[in-house]
């Protein structure tokens, strides 16, 4: 440990990957080994046929996570792993609410708290009202707190999922620098 | 191999197997059967011409004889096991290959595909169970899998930083039936072994070389693995720079050359310990700055900038930051970075780090090597004298202790790949096997095991190997009846409470008669030549139980947490330079 504690925030890693199996194990030793707790994780295909994408969230110190990174992209099946912080990504997540419908319609306040959060309503039956709600975390937990007076008898929040603010998908540069590679490969015989 | 030799024939899983075995260039495997592996077993039995199998007494021990095996050749070790409990006891194997970047491809049997998660008999989760601990873990399912997931599995172990990768293959896979094609490996999409090194790092390493005045070098295994033992000696000679090698780097430069200043860390060098503190280069070639080399990392080389040359990028600044990162094999930088080395001399920096090399021999090998007459002999006195006798080109493999901190200080080196040792992970048990894997794989070298009483007994079992085989394992017993050095540390940090360290031995000397292996005792100093004689002399495996003093200390010791300079050369006595 050093004496000047880096100060932790929360990270965005997204791993571009061959879509393998056991990869996602692999990809969270090197979390639990550093006592990293992953606070989401979501896996998805990529913009490039063939290769899938997991994005992580974690709290960690920027050298910690530096080194992650790094351990990271030794997993064989691991094309490239990039850090980010909020600020570098257009991000969100799904949260579903089920609220029982009696309470909820007599409190007449259903369609305020619809349009307050820009949520939706997916399913209404006489016992249930399913409401959708994406967005960052603050704002689906605001949801979450204007709904406990009615009784919330289920709650789930889906793990973020990111794009980059820079144009292009970066796993991009990696491919074309392999492609080079193996074409210098195949006329080496 | 090319296009045209690409062979078409319908065989089966377990047989494809063995033919690309063959086609990588395998002569030889370390395995032991059972029922999930048995059909390879069977197609083997057809196969015994063109590949030797040596049959060990302990998964563990095949393993270790792989390491062994691999580290003395520079080839990737095989090992075939079956699964469930012959897989798990390849587990600290594996974790040690990991640690010490040994290239091995092992081949775990698996139950039947339709069987996978229900708990059948002898199941185990293996690539579950060893993903942290292996480069590359993978089943395979179906036989027309094999001959692809197997020249992968040879790819990825020897190249980039080496390591051991294992193939399960599910009973149904070595059963069912392919047309067989083999190609070769050299590319995968999601792996790069061959970084491009970027011209400016080179700039700015020989810069910083061309402006040292107190430089080091700090070898490690990267120095081996990559054949770049002639580009150290070049570095070193033209700039001048005094060398330090890691536990896996010992060997990389003879030990007799002027450069070579001893080992770094724990045990290491005085010179090389009071230099890194001193330096203003570190020049770390193919090593990863251990904890047991910087000790206290806080205080580690203060006053030096740091070049850093690894294959592996997740090395650089994980333990200790660097100012140029060299991302390429050792041998690849240098031969890149020599042209740009200007010719320099660093006289006062060597009569420094000579100066400390001779209060070292003063205070801690003299005491080490020549005692009183009619005193208990020492573990340093033993592997010197057993070094000198087998001559030049010896390897030395040894145990995990004292056994191996006294044979790294002590062994003389003269050719790479002449040590052999469980750095990272600190098997105990690894020797005696490793040296199997070390003679099989060089008949043409003498090979000396050095164990301590506690390791030798991890892995007897495989006297019997020895046994079967005739392999000419000269295995020195370095036999304190005690854990040597947990009682080193015992003494030193816990009050001199010997717990548990006390052993009751056997009569090694019978155990070995019981395997037909030539042994004898050792207790006296001055008989101690004689009996070496007999055993370099001797045609096949002897052992030589020599009698240790249970007092001896390991020393010179940084203590652990503690600066790297700040180095005890007897229990109550600190270097100092003056």
């Amino acid at each position: 440990m050093t004496k000047n504690q880096p100060m932790r925030q929360l990270f965005t890693v997204t791993v571009y990957s061959e879509n393998s199996v056991g990869l996602l194990n692999r990809v969270s030793n090197i979390f639990t080994r550093r006592c990293l707790n992953i606070e989401d994780v979501s896996a998805s295909v990529s913009s490039v046929p063939d290769i899938h994408k997991l994005t992580l969230t974690t709290w960690a110190d920027r050298p910690t996570m530096e080194k992650v990174v790094a351990q990271l992209e030794k997993i064989v099946e691991v094309l490239k792993v990039f850090l980010y912080t909020d600020e570098e990504i257009v991000y969100q997540e799904i949260a579903l609410y089920k609220v029982p419908t009696t309470e909820l319609i007599s409190s007449g306040e259903l369609e305020t708290l619809i349009r307050r959060h820009s949520a939706r309503l997916l399913e209404v039956t006489p016992e249930y009202v399913v409401i959708e709600k994406t967005g960052h975390p603050w704002e689906t937990e605001a949801l979450f707190d204007c709904l406990r007076r009615y009784g919330i008898r289920q709650f789930v929040r889906s793990g973020r999922v990111c794009v980059t603010k820079s144009p292009v998908e970066h796993i991009d540069i990696f491919l074309e620098q392999q492609r080079e590679r193996q074409q210098k490969l195949n006329e080496n015989g | 191999m090319t296009t045209e030799s690409k062979q078409h024939d319908h065989i089966n899983g377990a047989e494809a197997l063995l033919r690309t075995l063959l086609a990588e260039g395998v002569d030889t495997v370390f395995g032991y059967p059972g029922g999930a592996i048995l059909p390879v077993y069977d197609a083997l039995y057809d196969y015994a011409d063109r590949l030797r199998h040596i049959l060990v007494r302990h998964e563990q021990g095949a393993m270790h004889a792989a390491q062994g095996y691999a580290r003395a050749t520079g080839r990737t070790g095989v090992v075939i096991v079956t699964s469930g409990p012959g897989a798990a006891n390849c587990v600290t194997g594996l974790s040690d290959a990991m640690m010490d970047s040994t290239p091995l491809v092992v081949i775990t049997g698996q139950v039947g595909a339709r069987y996978l998660g229900s708990d059948a008999f002898q199941e185990t989760d293996v690539v579950a169970v060893t993903q942290p601990i292996t480069k590359w873990s993978y089943q395979v399912r179906s036989a027309d899998e094999v001959p692809e997931a197997v020249a992968k599995a040879f790819y990825i172990a020897s190249t980039g930083r080496p390591g051991p990768v294992v193939l399960d293959i599910a009973k149904d896979a070595q059963i069912g039936m392919l047309d067989y094609d083999y190609r070769p490996v050299n590319f995968i999409r999601s792996y790069n072994p061959e970084p491009v090194i970027d011209h400016d790092a080179f700039v700015r390493a020989a810069g910083l070389i061309n402006e040292a005045r107190r430089p080091l070098i700090l070898a490690g295994q990267g120095v081996t693995l990559s054949g770049a033992g002639r580009q150290l000696a070049e570095l070193a000679e033209r700039a001048s720079i005094p060398v330090g090698c890691t536990l896996l780097g010992l060997s990389a430069i003879p030990t007799d050359h002027p450069l070579y200043a001893g080992m770094a860390g724990m045990h290491g060098a005085v010179a090389v310990n009071h230099a890194t503190n001193r330096a203003d280069l570190i020049i770390a070639l193919g090593m990863r700055f251990d904890d047991r080399v910087t000790g206290n990392t806080d205080s580690y080389a203060p006053q030096a900038r740091v070049i850093h040359v690894d294959i592996d990028s997740s090395e650089f600044g994980k333990t200790v930051a660097c100012d140029v990162a060299l991302h390429g094999d050792v041998a690849t930088v240098l031969d890149g970075l020599l042209p740009m080395i200007s010719p320099a001399r660093h006289d006062e920096w060597l009569a420094l780090l000579a100066d400390c090399a001779a209060t070292e021999r003063a205070e801690v090998v003299e005491r080490e090597l020549h005692r009183r007459p009619g005193s208990p002999m020492t573990m340093g006195e033993v592997a010197r004298a057993v070094g000198e006798a087998a001559g030049p080109g010896t390897i030395a493999v040894t145990d995990v202790g004292q056994n191996q901190m006294m044979t790294a200080r002590y062994f003389p080196l003269t050719e790479p790949r002449s040590f052999i040792s469980s750095g990272g992970l600190g098997t105990m048990g690894f020797g005696l096997p490793a040296a199997i894997g070390a003679a099989v794989g060089r008949p043409d070298r003498t090979v000396c095991y050095f164990g301590g009483d506690g390791g030798l007994q991890m892995t007897v079992q495989e006297l019997g190997t020895i046994m079967q085989y005739g392999i000419p394992v000269k295995m020195i017993l370095l036999n304190n009846n005690f854990l040597g050095n947990v009682r080193q540390w015992q003494n030193m940090f816990f009050g001199a409470r010997f717990s548990q360290t006390p052993l009751l031995n056997p009569d090694f000397k019978a155990i070995a008669a019981a395997y037909g292996i030539a042994a004898e005792d050792v207790a006296r100093r001055e008989d101690l030549p004689a009996a070496i004689g007999r055993m370099l002399a001797h045609d096949g495996a002897y052992l030589l139980n020599v009698a240790i003093d249970e007092t001896d200390m390991v020393f010179p010791m940084t203590p652990p947490g503690h600066p790297v300079d700040y180095i005890m050369l007897t229990p109550d006595k600190i270097f100092s330079h003056d």
